[in-house]
């Protein structure tokens, strides 16, 4: 079976990775420091799939039936064992 | 006088006692199992002994020389004979035996292995999070080892059997063998300890077989006198005198050199006694009983469940200043008040500090005493209860000394007010399921005995006053005050957060009432018409007869704009809007209704359009008013049109009556027919279903379509003069479903959604053939409410009725603990000023409040605007 790109499925919302300034901007906004973000686990196949590597900082982007769209972050995380 | 503490906590440590630790905050060593000697006075070194604290007034506390109320209690110490297992560390041992050496005490893991294990260790608290599986991890690593890479000696098989017994390979460790072998595995560890979740800071694995036993203050286990003189000891003191008889015992017979097996049933027996004193319901042993069959209530039966130290005692605690009784309706006060019973304002009180500006106020105040006698057309003026001096003396306030009380009074007392009314407090009827089960109330001091409260508040308290009870409480600062009148008044949630719409407005009768005025625009004198005005409150001028949609308009403010389709709405294929045959398409114009019956749409709680508009454009203020108005005015109106319903409102006429058999004669025979082609094999198999499901399918349908259509007839019978009607097209109370249950015929009963099949073999009861598959048989209830039902009916009819009352208790119950689950794990989390949603350590759990920013009850229906509402509102203007 040919391997789909789960990307391009309607129910998965786009990520995208920060760079660097913006990974800084972002925790600076809100007076955060990384281990206060929300998590995504390393082997999330949107994580595989965009080759985002442990430490990184994906903004996610969905459609929301109330607020038009909705901006999130999450860091990339191993799991604990 | 409390005195506050000046030190502030830093942070907790929890840890394990050790036995030095143990001994040296004991005040005395316990050594008789005897309380008190023939003149009832404590023994020394007895259970009881002074130096652990006193509870007799007049007594001095030996070790702190303080008298009862100060003396908080001290520590004592029995010297076990032999070590025994502590139950509530007993699994923690045996993870610790699991994955250690018995030879070397190391964890049976390679260097490689453990620098590793150390690192994610450091990892994890790095990160704040929990450690404590980190344990399990080892455990399971250890597992697999097969002999120590320490030491090289075989890993034999620990086993553990609850409660208290570990066993290696098949052999049995008495507690000194397991506390050898932790005593080796704290030596070998060291700062490894973290490792088994253990901080060897702070508590080391051997200490978690006692040695030591501390005995608890007699202030933490009193003794009651009962009033034969006798004495009765506390459970946790009756437990203490046999842990001291079994261990003395036990130590003579070790000490006399008795065989090994008596000494091991003593062993055994101080274990058991240790480990019911600790927890009297570990499974696997019997709960040590008192005299009368009584279970004990030991250590962990304090603390534990509902009735526990912790949810009865800390989490919800008993409180001052509030009060509980009965309510009833008042339909004359406004929905921010609530009814007080004068006895209860007599009671309860707000402090108020006496200063240069008040004293002479105050002094009048205090001059009247507990119960002063109100002037003539007044029924009640508050009095004074207590006066808190400067010097923080209570001084009762009495009849004799009220005068002089007075006269003595200084700037800097405060005085405890009885209530008066205006006064803010808290209104309150469990469950407490949201927020507006708890609202600030203004007191209004009534007579009689029961708490009264607005008929338009009753939806979300839930309440109704079929014995109903609720509870009051007084705020007793300033700051409690303000901060209950902004945020909890009644009037600031008319809006619920829960769907954006109104939960405050008008029930029943209000409803009927306003219907009643308004529909097809009724004509009232202008006598009716002042009376119907004046009881709303309105002040304006009558100048003759009026509509009935005049009237209502009155009440409304002059900006009002708004278009709807009421609750009578039948949904016709074409609306006709303004010439809406039923006087359902409301308009309002300028604050004058146009067209539209008001009905359960408009006013009603929980869906009324007026209500949540208002309260949207003109604020809770204009809201409150319109609510307390609106009711008023329907009351006095449908008082002026008469109001009653009774069964004969479901009479209908000879020939409707003879429509509705004929009907259910021809779904009868139409069930008849698909039986036989049943019977026959002819019946049509519907896709994915057995012919069996088939025909319970089909005759399920003819039921249902009997039951609509005698109910069409008789409505059609029913019309709009008629009271029954008139409260379910309203919405005000029943429906039409109730109505022609009433009238045409009470239809198929189901249990768990199928036909009534179970009962004797092969037929529902004896009353039919076996295997009759027909109507009758199967539960169809034929006859109406009214006419009541025949026996068979009557018992199916009980068993559908079963189902429905097991359905909501079950329901609420289970719904009740997913609630709870619910709230403590959500209770800390926080919407910050940043406006992002956070967990206490500041953890981020959404950017943005629910995504999308938005404030339920501000919203409109849960969405942040209404296109449609505002298009409307741009064309009025």
């Amino acid at each position: 079976m040919k391997k789909e790109d789960i990307q391009k499925h309607e129910l998965v919302p786009s990520h995208i990775i920060l760079k660097k300034e913006e990974v800084e901007k972002l925790l600076k906004t809100y007076h955060i420091t990384k281990a206060q973000l929300p998590r995504i686990l390393i082997d999330d196949p949107v994580v595989v799939a965009i080759g985002a590597k442990e430490g990184d900082v994906l903004k996610i982007i969905r459609k929301s039936p109330t607020a038009g769209i909705s901006v999130s972050y999450r860091v990339v995380s191993k799991a604990v064992l | 006088m409390i005195t506050p503490s000046k030190k502030e906590i830093d942070k907790i440590v929890f840890s394990v006692l050790s036995p030095e630790k143990i001994r040296k905050m004991s005040a005395t060593r316990i050594i008789t199992p005897d309380t008190y000697d023939e003149d009832g006075f404590p023994i020394e070194m007895g259970l009881m002994d002074t130096r652990l604290g006193i509870i007799e007034p007049g007594l001095r506390c030996k070790t702190c020389g303080q008298r009862v109320k100060d003396c908080p209690g001290h520590f004592g110490h029995i010297e076990l004979a032999m070590p025994v297992i502590h139950v509530g560390f007993a699994k923690m041992i045996y993870a610790i035996l699991k994955s250690t050496c018995r030879g070397c005490g190391h964890l049976l893991l390679d260097e490689k292995e453990i620098k590793r294990l150390k690192g994610l260790h450091e990892k994890i608290v790095e990160r704040g999070e929990n450690t404590s599986y980190l344990i399990k991890e080892v455990v399971k690593r250890t597992g697999k080892v097969s002999a120590c890479p320490h030491c090289g000696r075989d890993k034999l098989k620990v086993e553990f059997d609850k409660p208290t017994t570990f066993r290696e390979g098949g052999h049995k460790m008495t507690p000194a063998e397991v506390r050898e072998w932790l005593e080796k595995v704290s030596e070998a560890l060291g700062d490894n300890l973290r490792l088994l979740d253990i901080n060897p800071k702070v508590a080391r694995p051997e200490w978690m077989v006692l040695t030591v036993l501390p005995v608890p203050p007699v202030t933490t286990r009193p003794s009651i006198t009962l009033e034969t003189g006798e004495r009765s000891e506390d459970d946790l003191t009756h437990k203490l005198v046999d842990i001291i008889r079994i261990n003395q015992r036990l130590q003579e017979n070790r000490d006399a050199g008795a065989p090994q097996l008596i000494v091991e049933d003593l062993w055994e027996l101080l274990q058991y006694h240790v480990t019911t004193y600790f927890d009297n319901q570990t499974s696997g042993i019997p709960p040590a009983r008192h005299r009368s069959g009584r279970a004990l209530k030991t250590l962990a039966q304090r603390l534990k469940g509902k009735e526990g130290r912790f949810r009865s005692n800390l989490s919800g605690k008993r409180v001052n200043f509030s009060a509980r009784t009965v309510i009833s309706p008042d339909p004359n006060i406004s929905i921010n008040e609530v009814g007080v019973p004068i006895k209860i304002a007599r009671e309860l009180t707000v402090p108020v500090r006496v200063t240069p500006l008040n004293i002479e106020e105050m002094r009048e105040l205090v001059k009247r005493g507990t119960n002063p006698k109100p002037p003539i057309g007044v029924t009640y003026i508050p009095g004074v209860n207590y006066i808190i001096r400067p010097d923080d003396r209570r001084i009762k306030v009495t009849d004799e000394n009220a005068e002089t009380v007075a006269e003595r009074l200084e700037v800097g007392s405060i005085i405890e007010r009885q209530l008066q009314n205006g006064d803010i407090v808290l209104f309150n009827r469990q469950p407490s399921l949201h927020r507006m089960s708890m609202m600030a109330h203004k007191v209004r001091v009534l007579p009689y005995r029961t708490f009264r409260l607005n008929l338009a508040v009753c939806p979300p308290y839930n309440a109704d006053f079929d014995g109903d009870e609720m509870n009051m409480h007084v705020l007793q600062t300033e700051e409690a005050r303000a901060e209950a009148e902004i945020l909890m008044k009644v009037q600031e949630h008319i809006l619920s957060p829960r769907f954006g719409g109104a939960i405050i407005g008008a029930i029943h009768d209000h409803i009927s009432g306003c219907f009643l005025l308004t529909y097809k625009n009724r004509e009232f004198s202008r006598d009716e018409a002042i009376y119907i005005l004046s009881a709303a409150g309105y002040k304006g001028a009558v100048k003759g007869s009026m509509k009935g949609k005049e009237i209502f308009s009155r009440v409304l403010p002059p900006e009002l704009n708004l278009e709807y389709t009421a609750k009578a709405c039948i949904g016709c294929e074409k609306c006709l809007k303004e010439k809406c045959p039923y006087d359902a398409y409301v308009i309002i114009k300028n604050g004058k209704l146009i067209t539209g019956a008001i009905d359960e749409k408009s006013i009603g709680s929980f869906k009324g359009e007026i209500l949540e508009y208002i309260a949207r454009k003109f604020g809770n203020d204009a809201a409150r008013e319109f609510i307390d108005r609106v009711t008023k005015l329907s009351v006095a109106a449908i008082m002026i049109i008469g109001f009653t319903t009774g069964i004969d409102d479901e009479d209908i006429p000879e020939e409707a009556s003879l429509q509705i058999r004929e009907q259910l004669d021809k779904a009868t025979e139409k069930i008849q027919q698909f039986i036989k082609a049943y019977n026959e094999g002819e019946l049509e198999q519907i896709p994915g279903r057995s012919l069996e499901e088939t025909l319970e399918m089909e005759i399920m349908r003819v039921t249902g379509r009997a039951r609509d259509y005698t109910g069409e007839i008789a409505s059609k019978h029913l019309g709009m003069d008629n009271s029954a009607v008139i409260m379910a097209r309203s919405g005000a109370r029943g429906s039409m479903l109730n109505l022609s249950q009433m009238a045409g015929c009470v239809g198929q009963q189901a249990v768990r959604g199928e036909r009534i099949h179970r009962g004797y073999g092969g037929r529902t009861l004896p009353h039919f053939k076996k295997g009759d598959l027909g109507a009758q048989a199967k539960g169809f209830v034929s006859s109406s409410y009214k006419r009541g039902l025949n026996p068979t009916e009557y018992f199916f009819h009980s068993m559908g009725g079963r189902e429905g009352l097991v359905d909501t208790a079950v329901r609420t119950s289970r719904s009740g603990y997913m609630q709870r689950r619910l709230v403590n794990a959500l209770e800390n989390i926080k919407l910050e000023r940043d406006g992002t949603v956070r967990a206490t350590s500041g953890e981020v759990i959404q950017f943005v409040y629910g995504e999308d920013g938005i404030e339920p009850m501000k919203s409109i229906k849960g969405k942040a605007t209404s296109i449609s509402l505002l298009l409307k509102e741009v064309e009025h203007e």
